[in-house]
């Protein structure tokens, strides 16, 4: 490669291809890396060099953004095993927890009308984290077991994360709504 | 080709004389020059003490520009010459700039590429040349005062500003001769200047209250790597409105009729400021205000009712910072340290109110007037590489979503804001009609789904593309963004290798036609000290570039490059330093061009293992 670096995120960063990953670990290789390839480093250098640092800063903060964010981080597994993602086609979710989803979003629907939707809104933004919590578990078991092929069940929990990470966006817009509507301020 | 100086963490760069280097803040209302001296940095004045300078330039027939107090004193005779405000004006649009203009009095004309041009009785000016008027009375005062050319400079920027408006400001810095060495966030460089970068790691906000401006960051310091987490703000809400809240207040007590005449209603604004600004120091103003009739209404204003008349408008900026402070995933409790930016935060309420907040005394030390150019002095003598850099880094997002437009006008975000700069994020595409041989690309910056609400930033296309079904052909198109926050397209497709990349020029930028015509009117001015200057500055670029390229040979000359390799660099350099002996600016020039190209390979080699380096000394986890 011209600009020096592994094509792979986890190579690039030291990391064996797992969901689970030393976090500290990352941090400190990105700084370390930063530090040498930012292009203030280069602020007088010759184009070509501020080329090439830009190209290496560029490709180090694309690989830290996928590899810090659970569900990018698992997609780019998911990817270098041979899975293909098409986000039009979503894969069969069990209605167990196709219900659940209904359900936590008539309950954002509702918080508004809630005698106090500050407090109900807090209430299920934890419970919408304690279910991000769960099945990042279960990625995090499916994806690092011992046979690496893209499964199909992994894939699923992979798009039940998507399906929560949507909604807990809409949920934190609406609090940031309703903390300006309401909120002390 | 300071190329080859590769900085070891902990060490300093190669040994070099001290450069001269600055840090620019150019304001919408005021602009400042700072620069460190002796190791510590501080605003320059002028002859008269004066450290502000008035972002107010007055053009006139047959005669320089005058910057500063003086065309302000002489605005409001010749307001239509006099421009203030002309950041507000860059990087935008004629259409834009009606719609902002409604409320200057200046008569607009569409220049090339449709920029907008004001009229004035020196001919048709930019708004990029009006900056560049007032960049060059900073650039002499720096150099006057340190008696010396300056190397580089660093100017801040908002944090919200957009590529065409970066642009802008890199536009400006050219024409008025100065070599930009980075473009910094204001609210970054305000954290600079209290030195948050040498203190414990955490979470700070910067909160910045201008005159007509917001912007609200949320930084993290993590072992000196400074970085940007968000950018929220509002940019038409400043101290202005305070006034005007206060001015209306007046006019209810006093009794004077909403229609009063332009010249009271000037003077009101004026007496709002100053009871304004009396109430940060104490609890009562008394107000005497002249009517229209001759007579006088008397009054006082509280500070209670000070409060209460801009609560609201306190209570909208604290609405950005939640915004901030959720798009950077943190919560106000996370915060630990809140720096106060810009003049309106002198106010006692906006203080406790932000205090409130974020549960903690903001830090107000530093004059927020020139806490921004501080910071920009202390990065621009870091880039400028008088001090070992590894201190610092400094990690920008950028601050609006970048994306390209789709069918039935909606936009693909393919980078979205707040991503840490620079980066390269590519997207395909495939088209849409049977045999399509080419494909337009139109560049939007901004948060909207319609294009119609988002930034027009260029229009590109992509040639050539062999017929193909519908579908079949796939482009692929990455942006680059750099460390400046400048954007760059390329446009690729898959199946043939058809490839079309273009630099984009936003679309309210300048063609380079434009910028031509400016440095030749400006040659013009001054040919003779122009031609001297670029001399001196290809000579000092000629000998930093040997300077690095000696240490860098001697280093590890023999590591990187066989017998063969070397000679020809060796080559290429002694041409330079023959040409540097010259008086051609231009063969200077070219014989650097020719180094850089003989050694781009061992350039190459060094860069590479120097990434090796970074991955050395880390403990490497077991691949499975």
């Amino acid at each position: 490669m011209s600009n020096g670096l592994s094509d792979n995120y986890f190579e690039l960063f030291g990391l064996a291809p797992r969901y689970r990953i030393d976090k500290n670990a990352l941090e400190e290789r990105y700084r370390a890396f930063q530090h040498r390839v930012h292009p203030d480093r280069y602020a007088s250098a010759s184009d070509q060099a501020r080329r090439v640092a830009m190209q290496q800063a560029a490709q180090i903060n694309e690989a830290y953004r996928v590899l810090r964010d659970p569900i990018a981080r698992a997609r780019y597994l998911l990817e270098q095993r041979g899975h293909v993602f098409q986000d039009q086609q979503q894969t069969h979710q069990d209605p167990e927890f196709l219900m659940e989803q209904i359900e936590l979003r008539e309950a954002l629907a509702e918080v508004r009308s809630q005698d106090d939707p500050l407090q109900s809104m807090a209430d299920l933004m934890e419970r919408i984290d304690q279910r991000v919590a769960s099945i990042t578990e279960d990625v995090a078991r499916l994806l690092d077991r011992d046979h690496a092929e893209p499964a199909a069940d992994a894939v699923a929990a992979v798009q039940r994360m998507q399906f929560l990470r949507r909604l807990s966006d809409e949920a934190s817009e609406l609090e940031v709504e309703l903390q300006e509507e309401l909120g002390d301020f | 080709m300071a190329l080859l100086q590769i900085t070891e963490p902990g060490q300093s760069t190669a040994p070099h004389q001290h450069r001269l280097a600055a840090g620019i803040d150019l304001g919408t209302t005021n602009s400042l020059v700072a620069t460190v001296r002796s190791g510590r940095a501080d605003t320059l004045s002028d002859a008269d003490g004066h450290h502000l300078l008035p972002s107010i330039v007055r053009y006139r027939s047959e005669a320089a520009a005058i910057v500063g107090r003086e065309a302000m004193a002489a605005g409001v005779d010749d307001p239509l010459n006099t421009i203030m405000s002309v950041k507000r004006l860059m990087g935008r649009g004629i259409d834009d700039v009606k719609h902002i203009g409604n409320r200057l009095p200046y008569e607009f004309v569409a220049g090339e590429s449709g920029m907008p041009r004001i009229h004035t009785a020196a001919g048709d000016v930019s708004p990029v040349e009006v900056s560049a008027e007032i960049l060059k009375v900073l650039r002499d005062r720096a150099e006057r005062t340190l008696g010396g050319e300056l190397a580089g400079v660093v100017i801040t920027v908002p944090a919200y500003f957009d590529d065409a408006q970066r642009q802008a400001t890199k536009d400006a810095a050219q024409l008025a001769g100065l070599r930009v060495l980075r473009l910094l966030n204001e609210p970054t460089a305000a954290a600079v200047a209290y030195g948050l970068d040498r203190s414990s790691d955490g979470v700070i906000a910067v909160y910045d209250l201008g005159g007509g401006t917001f912007d609200v960051s949320i930084l993290r310091l993590n072992k000196g790597v400074f970085e940007v987490l968000a950018t929220a703000g509002d940019t038409a809400l400043g101290g202005d409105d305070m006034d005007r809240a206060i001015a209306r207040w007046i006019m209810a007590q006093a009794g004077i009729s909403d229609d009063a005449d332009h010249r009271q209603l000037r003077r009101l604004l004026r007496d709002a400021c100053r009871a304004k600004e009396a109430l940060t120091g104490q609890e009562l103003v008394p107000l005497k205000i002249e009517l229209a009739d001759g007579s006088h209404w008397e009054g006082e204003l509280s500070r209670q009712q000070l409060n209460e008349l801009i609560d609201p408008l306190i209570r909208k900026t604290i609405n950005p910072c939640r915004r901030a402070l959720r798009d950077a995933g943190v919560s106000a409790q996370d915060v630990h340290a809140v720096v106060m930016v810009g003049g309106s935060t002198r106010v006692p309420r906006v203080r406790e109110r932000v205090g409130d907040f974020f549960k903690q005394e903001p830090l107000v030390e530093i004059n927020p007037d020139k806490v921004v150019a501080i910071g920009a002095a202390l990065q621009a003598d870091i880039l400028a590489g008088n001090k070992p850099a590894d201190e610092m880094l400094l990690l920008d997002v950028i601050p609006l979503s970048l994306g390209v437009e789709t069918m039935g006008g909606l936009v693909e975000k393919i980078i979205p804001r707040n991503t840490t700069i620079p980066v390269a994020r590519a997207q395909e595409f495939t088209t849409f009609k049977d045999g399509q041989t080419a494909m337009a690309l139109h560049v939007c910056q901004g948060e909207r789904e319609l294009v119609s609400d988002c930034r027009s930033l260029a229009h590109f296309e992509l040639r050539g593309i062999p017929p193909m079904t519908a579908g079949a052909g796939r482009v692929r198109v990455t942006f680059q963004v750099d460390a400046d926050g400048m954007l760059s397209v390329t446009a690729r497709e898959e199946t043939s290798g058809v490839e079309s990349s273009i630099a984009v020029k936003p679309s309210y930028g300048l063609t380079d036609r434009e910028i031509e015509t400016m440095l030749r009117d400006s040659i013009d001015h001054a040919r003779d000290d122009m031609q001297a200057r670029r001399l001196r500055e290809q000579q000092v670029e000629a000998d930093r570039v040997l300077e690095a390229l000696h240490a860098a040979l001697s280093e590890d000359g023999a590591v990187f490059l066989g017998p063969d390799e070397r000679e020809p660099i060796e080559h290429a350099a002694r041409q330079l330093a023959a040409a540097r002996q010259g008086d051609d600016p231009r063969a200077i020039k070219q014989a650097m061009e020719q180094l850089e190209q003989a050694s781009a390979d061992y350039v190459t080699r060094r860069m590479n293992a120097n990434i090796r380096k970074a991955m050395a000394g880390h403990k490497i986890e077991d691949f499975e």
